[in-house]
């Protein structure tokens, strides 16, 4: 495992760090640089808000290594507020509750192991939202 | 300043300090106290909590205290960047070294312009990480310093202490009082050499001195604590609100309360063992939190850790007008409990890496 390149990826892999266009507004995960939409240079740091809706999904039960002790998992491509669509592991869920549309938020948690003496890599998994904030 | 009495050991800052948010997380698990029971005594030998709360396969302290730090940012609303002071308490670190604090401190944008460390006192390593945010912002070193108690703790199989071991904890923002929930108004610490429980280098699970855990360590140090604590600032049990106490089960906080004086009714929002068992470093703050989901302006509390070793710090707090507006913000300690799934003994052993292959 490339311990360099885990924590190159950290800032974005935690906290879902991403950009935003100055020119057309559009919100770009994972950062690029350059927009997707308009192709102007979008270097501004934009941290999505973790909210999303699952756009697919399919399960795991043979795992590459690394990923062994979680198996059997879910993969979905998670459609987030702001737009992006991103790859991630589902999380906190029986394997029979995901469908398609349904209302998931981020969380961090540890995305696999490097055997018994490698580091620990944490990042965004997702999960069915489970609180809708009270407002006064 | 504060009228400073060497001989009464009162801690209080010169400027006035409190809790500008806090937040709590139980991860969703459950494991009940008579599915253990089936396991080692054929379901004869009963359990001291109903059930408690077990970590899934992809959490540990570090993904725990980062979910409790989102929900405490949340409610206090203020930029990460003033923060000064990332402090994990916590006798479940991930690694046995590299910091749990600065990957918290990065995942809430608070890096790279504070403090971090990792605290180790048993089971109230989160209250005295709290005890020095208290004098990080007291002193006018910072602004803001964040304190967690997290825990995802270990029984041997079998032992007694399977039934409670649990996952958990909270976490507190310390800050000014005028911005606060809940002012602070001084703590207190009682620590003596006491070898009650203990947990040598390089070894998975604990070991314990039997039915020494009780008089001479728990309530030793709770009642000690809490008493001087009370003395020193002029007050008795009739004049808190709510009380919480250290949960390494049901029946010693419960005991530990009725000796001090207070009524079931005052402890029994913060006694959540019964129900998600020992949370270790987690155990009194996540106590605090759902106190502090229900309290009302101008109610006083008073919150007595224990951590074997031994010692207690207790705190005399109480809440401000500004606290109905900000619970609503995050994530309420008693809905965390609700969402509840529960497993069995062989689930537990995989989520928990007790398997050996
Ligand atoms: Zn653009």
């Amino acid at each position: 495992m490339e311990v360099s390149r885990h924590w190159r990826l950290q800032k974005q892999r935690y906290e879902l760090v991403g950009e935003t266009c100055d020119s057309c507004g559009v919100k770009l995960f994972p950062p690029r640089d350059v927009c997707l939409e308009c192709e102007a240079p979008a270097q501004e740091l934009y941290t999505f808000t973790g909210l999303g809706e699952v756009f697919s999904y399919t399960t795991i039960y043979d795992a590459p290594a690394g990923f062994e002790h979680n198996a059997p998992y879910q993969v979905a491509l998670i459609k987030l507020e702001e737009g992006p669509i991103v790859t991630a592991q589902l999380t906190d869920m029986a394997l029979d509750e995901a469908y398609i549309g349904m209302p998931v938020e981020m969380v961090t948690r540890k995305l696999r192991t490097d055997g018994e003496e490698g580091m620990i890599v944490y990042g965004y998994k997702f999960r069915p939202i489970c609180f809708e904030p009270v407002v006064n | 300043m504060n009228n400073y009495n060497p001989s009464d050991g009162l801690m209080k800052p010169d400027r006035p300090v409190g809790i500008v948010g806090y937040g709590a997380y139980v991860p969703r698990y459950r494991i009940r106290g008579e599915e253990i029971s089936r396991m080692w005594t054929g379901g004869t030998g009963g359990s001291p909590v109903k059930e408690k709360a077990v970590n899934g396969l992809d959490e540990d302290v570090i993904t725990m205290s980062i979910e409790a730090a989102r929900n405490t940012m949340l409610r206090a609303q203020i930029n990460p960047q003033e923060i000064r002071a990332v402090w994990v308490g916590s006798e479940s670190h991930p690694y046995a070294v590299k910091p749990t604090s600065t990957t918290v401190a990065e995942a809430i944008g608070a890096v790279p312009n504070t403090q971090a460390a990792d605290w180790e006192f048993a089971c109230k390593a989160g209250t005295e990480a709290m005890q020095a945010a208290i004098a990080f912002v007291g002193s006018g070193m910072a602004r803001y310093a964040l304190s967690i108690g997290m825990d995802t703790a270990q029984g041997r199989p079998g032992d007694a202490l399977e039934y409670t071991a649990a996952a958990g904890g909270a976490a507190t923002l310390i800050g000014p009082a005028d911005e606060s929930v809940a002012i602070i108004n001084g703590s207190y610490s009682f620590v003596t050499d006491t070898p009650d429980f203990w947990r040598r280098a390089h070894e998975d699970y604990p070991s314990h001195g039997d039915r020494f855990t009780g008089e001479p360590a728990y309530f030793k140090h709770v009642m000690g604590a809490s008493e001087m604590l009370m003395n020193a600032i002029g007050r008795t049990a009739a004049d808190y609100d709510w009380a919480v106490f250290h949960q390494p089960n049901a029946k010693f906080p419960q005991r530990a309360a009725k000796s001090l004086g207070f009524t079931p009714e005052k402890i029994a929002p913060g006694l959540l063992s019964p129900r998600i068992g020992n949370t270790y470093s987690g155990s009194t703050m996540i106590g605090l939190t759902a106190i502090l989901d229900i309290a009302k302006p101008g109610d006083r509390i008073l919150m007595v850790s224990y951590g074997s070793g031994a010692g207690s710090d207790a705190f005399d707090l109480q809440v401000t007008e500004k606290l109905p507006e900000v619970r609503g913000r995050a994530i309420s300690t008693e809905g965390y409990i609700a969402r509840r799934t529960e497993i069995d003994y062989a689930t537990y052993t995989r989520y928990r890496d007790k398997l050996k292959l």
